[in-house]
């Protein structure tokens, strides 16, 4: 429902690393769990993640059952042009997601 | 003479009983509040990162139920196809400070309601809509927007005679017995704080910062579920969503932490 939360510097220095946080609202269901008439509750989690900077992936991940709800992934890359950078989850049951933002390099 | 001396003995021993008796109510009834000077937040005990998670609103996880309360302030609902935004206008400015000063008394209710009962008589009165059940996601989300907006305030339960029971019924909640465990909110929360139970730390129980992301539930909640994790805790059977107990409870709540300022939407372990 919700939109991820991207947190970039809105301007860096050239060849400056910097920190790119993101947070996505997702429940993160472990499938290993089960209601209270035993029934078990199925796996619904992010399975990927991964940035692109002007079309070049820069990180990407991987997310197994453990990783808890709303996840958090920060990483850092270094400044080399002003461009977008593109933010992509996806998941069980058809889960998409994607976000962009700017980052101007001085 | 020698048969008179031992039966004081019983006298005394009584009249001693019954001081020791006045003297256990007396200090039950001295060590029942924090002075106003010690009260403190939880934020404060909170680990390093736990803080840096409340302070910052973009890692803040609450901040995705904001997101989604604000997009329901604006988004038409029920019959009278209107939105919160149409009658109160931008929240940042209509809603500043309300949370401060709920639970409010309610002439329909003849009683306190909270903040998500207040939501949800705006809905089924002035949208024409389904009010929300507690709890859900959407109640969370617009109550923690309109929380938001508070951020900062100093909590100021309304000067309201009508409510002064109310606070009264909150407060022998408070410091009565439940549950297997037998043991009042105050034993723990008055008498207690800054002690261990097992591993934890024992807090003061000031909701400064409700609805709450409480890493524990991985998900926001509000003020009721933490009442009721807490007297499940005591092997107490806990009174349901909204119910008028656990309105009073939180009424008295808010009146105990007069004066601290809001934190919502908060973290806490």
């Amino acid at each position: 429902m919700a939109r991820p939360l991207i947190n970039v510097p809105a301007s860096v220095k050239r060849g400056q690393v910097f920190e790119i946080k993101t947070l996505i609202s997702h429940i993160m269901e472990t499938g290993f769990r089960y209601t209270t008439t035993g029934a078990q509750i199925p796996r619904d989690i992010v399975t990927t993640f991964s940035c692109s900077y002007n079309g070049e992936e820069i990180f990407s991940a991987n997310l197994y059952p453990a990783i808890s709800a709303n996840p958090f992934l920060t990483f850092s890359t270094v400044a080399t042009e002003s461009g977008t950078l593109d933010f992509k989850w996806t998941g069980d049951n058809g889960f998409a997601e994607s976000a962009t933002a700017k980052i101007v390099v001085e | 003479m020698s048969r008179r001396a031992p039966r004081l003995g019983p006298i005394i021993g009584r009249v001693t009983a019954v001081a020791f008796v006045l003297v256990a109510i007396a200090s039950a009834a001295n060590c029942a509040d924090i002075p106003l000077d010690q009260r403190r937040s939880g934020y404060l005990d909170l680990g390093r990162d736990s803080k840096a998670m409340q302070d910052d609103d973009t890692i803040n996880p609450a901040t995705l139920w904001v997101q989604d309360g604000e997009a329901l302030w604006n988004q038409k609902a029920g019959a009278a196809n209107r939105a919160c935004a149409d009658c109160h206008q931008d929240a940042t400015v209509s809603m500043k400070g309300v949370a401060a000063r709920y639970p409010a008394f309610s002439v329909a209710r003849n009683g306190p309601i909270n903040l998500e009962q207040r939501i949800n008589l705006c809905r089924s009165e002035h949208q024409q809509a389904q009010p929300f059940a507690y709890e859900n996601r959407e109640l969370l989300a617009l109550t923690a927007y309109v929380g938001r907006q508070s951020r900062g305030v100093a909590i100021a339960p309304p000067d309201d005679d009508r409510l002064a029971p109310f606070v009264e019924a909150g407060r022998k909640l408070f410091n009565r017995r439940i549950g297997q465990i037998d043991m009042s909110c105050a034993q723990c929360h008055d008498d207690n704080w800054g002690k261990k139970l097992a591993g934890s730390l024992i807090p003061q129980a000031q909701p400064t910062g409700y609805p709450i992301y409480r890493l524990e539930w991985q998900s926001l909640g509000s003020l009721q579920r933490r009442l009721r994790n807490c007297m499940t805790g005591l092997r107490a059977e806990a009174y349901e969503y909204g119910a008028p107990e656990n309105v009073n409870l939180e009424l008295f709540l808010m009146w105990r932490a007069r004066g601290l300022l809001l934190e919502t939407p908060a973290v806490r372990p």
